[in-house]
């Protein structure tokens, strides 16, 4: 588990405020729990529209995580680090959420 | 750029493409704005849609994006090749682009302040790549199910509308009709130019599809519920009540086929574009007759199309051709329809609507029904006559030239249906069997025919190896008219 390598893409419209946040909340979050095995990919959907197909983009900014597997989304700007991780799969999800 | 409504009458239209919705719409649907189209499930919303877009793709240069949040791109392919939409070949041709969007709640984690930008990306990729002037969201309620922060959802849909209308786009936007409103979500909030709502009702195990179109901003439209048809030429939506009293009324005159006949109608037979009643007891040579005005409209170049409620095409032909009259040769060479249909097979509007339908893709000079009041079975006589108003309309309009054959029994209610049709109709002629010791004679006259003189004698006909003959009419008699021009002399009286 520990040597499980994350393979994340974020996806964004533009610098936006919302894409700023999440980009710097996504990385935080990372360097914490994640150092040395993650990979971040921007995905900014204004210069590469169609790449929000494959991973049927609605809500932006959406994290997905590639690998591991199962694809894994996460939409919003990341500002809740705990709802972040159990997305990610990296803390339990509590049942009172 | 500030476009003053007042000064405009109308808004521009989108027209659908849909029979009988540009009708009712007085031309079709707001044109670079949004409409709302609400229904149950299984109400047709989606192919309303679909045929908006096809429609605008085919036949007004007019390329769509589908955008849909429901069924994944290929089985709504499929389920719309049946009507006969070719999606494939049109997104092959870059005048549709599918884009299918799947939102599933347990696979995402919402956290923290999100908007539906990747929506609005797609979309412009999508609109800019075709240049589509059509787009149709289906169903976009969906989205409620598949994100949690509704107060976001519901401010992203108020600025998609807003866009859309910003870039001129021509949507129509697919709901789920709603408990108390017309839509679920209450996407009638937003889109506030157009809502057409779908019904889909079994009454008596007898479905009928209904359409009405609720709001209208800045159009004239019918505000009536309109019955609608799906099959394999797409929808069809019938205009009920036609919305004007305009018929032309030509003075050209048409044989019935039989020239003794024609004598007792002023000589000359009937009136292009009128309607005929034809009515008589069991037995009294209704369809014979109905027969030869077919043969004799055929025999000059006309088309017919003849609606069949009792028997089939192949017995009526057998039947005919016994008789002494071959229409076979007609149907071959194209001048002939049938339309058989049974009675009880659907509600009244469906029948209405799949008679409208074989009219219109038949484009008949003459249409014969056979017999009308088999269709009390379906609906009571007041339904009847209400429907028999509408194809009347519809087929004066056209100047079709119409001929109904009715089956008189004791009954009273098919006696009451006889009094209540024969207002609509021009002409009325009337069969009998008169038994006099071992022989049966059979009779026919004119009770009415408005707008020409006719014979008021009660003339013996039989039947021979060619069919009816009539006996011809004593020449003293033949020019007596019993009643001139309607209204002339009505003061006299009717007998």
């Amino acid at each position: 588990m520990a040597s499980e390598m994350f393979d994340l893409r974020l996806y964004v419209a533009g610098q936006t405020p919302k894409a700023v946040r999440a980009f710097a909340n996504l990385r935080k979050i990372c360097d914490e729990h994640l150092a040395g095995r993650y990979r971040i990919e921007v995905i900014d959907l204004v210069d590469n529209p169609a790449l929000g197909r494959g991973d049927q983009i609605l809500a932006l900014p959406t994290l997905v995580r590639r690998l591991p597997t199962p694809i894994k989304k996460i939409i919003g700007d990341l500002s809740n680090t705990e709802r972040v991780l159990v997305g990610l799969d990296l803390r339990p999800r509590r049942t009172a959420a | 750029m500030a476009r003053n409504n007042f000064e405009r009458s109308e808004i521009g239209k989108a027209p659908t493409g849909i029979a009988g919705l540009d009708e009712i719409t007085y031309g079709g649907i707001p044109a670079g704005r949004p409409t709302l189209v609400s229904g149950g499930p299984g109400s047709g919303k989606t192919l309303l849609g679909v045929s908006f877009l096809v429609n605008g793709a085919q036949s007004f240069a007019e390329p769509g994006v589908l955008l849909t949040f429901e069924e994944n791109a290929e089985e709504l392919a499929q389920d719309v090749r049946s009507l006969g939409y070719d999606l494939h070949k049109l997104v092959e041709q870059k005048k549709l682009l599918v884009d299918y969007i799947h939102v599933d709640r347990s696979e995402i984690e919402e956290t923290g302040e999100y908007d539906l930008e990747g929506l609005f990306v797609r979309l412009e990729h999508a609109i800019k790549q075709i240049g589509a002037k059509r787009v149709m969201l289906d169903t976009i309620e969906t989205l409620f199910g598949g994100l949690k922060d509704s107060g976001i959802l519901r401010a992203e849909l108020r600025r998609l509308f807003r866009w859309l209308r910003d870039r001129q786009i021509t949507t129509v936007v697919t709901a789920e009709r709603g408990e108390q409103l017309f839509t679920r979500q209450g996407l009638e909030e937003y889109i506030t130019d157009a809502v057409i709502a779908l019904d889909h009702r079994v009454h008596e195990q007898i479905s009928t599809r209904r359409i009405r179109v609720v709001k209208y901003r800045g159009s004239h439209h019918g505000t009536n519920e309109y019955p609608f048809l799906i099959d394999r030429d797409g929808i069809t939506v019938l205009p009920v009540t036609s919305l004007l009293l305009e018929h032309a009324a030509p003075d050209e005159r048409i044989s019935s086929g039989l020239p003794t006949l024609d004598g007792m109608l002023g000589g000359k037979g009937f009136f292009r574009g009128s309607t005929v009643l034809l009515s008589g007891t069991a037995g009294t040579g209704k369809t014979t007759l109905a027969a030869h005005f077919v043969d004799a409209a055929c025999a000059r170049g006309e088309k017919c199309l003849y609606f069949l409620f009792e028997e089939s095409p192949q017995q009526m032909l057998r039947n005919m051709r016994s008789a002494g009259i071959e229409l076979g040769r007609w149907v071959d060479k194209g001048l002939l329809q049938f339309h058989a249909d049974r009675p009880n097979r659907h509600g009244l509007e469906t029948h209405l609507l799949a008679m409208h339908h074989a009219v219109e893709m038949f484009d008949p000079d003459v249409v014969v029904m056979d017999p009308i009041t088999n269709l009390l079975a379906v609906g009571t006589s007041i339904d009847v006559r209400s429907m028999l108003t509408r194809v009347i309309d519809f087929l004066k309009t056209r100047g079709t030239t119409a001929m109904f054959t009715s089956l008189a029994t004791n009954d009273d209610s098919l006696m009451h249906t006889e009094t209540l049709i024969s207002s609509l109709m021009d002409t009325w002629l009337l069969t009998a069997v008169d038994q006099q010791g071992t022989r049966r004679s059979r009779q026919i006259y004119v009770l009415k025919s408005r707008g020409m003189p006719h014979s008021d004698e009660v003339h013996a006909f039989r039947f021979t190896r060619h069919g009816i003959e009539i006996e011809p009419i004593q020449a003293s008699r033949a020019a007596a008219p019993t009643r001139q021009k309607r209204g002339k002399r009505a003061a006299r009286g009717g007998k």
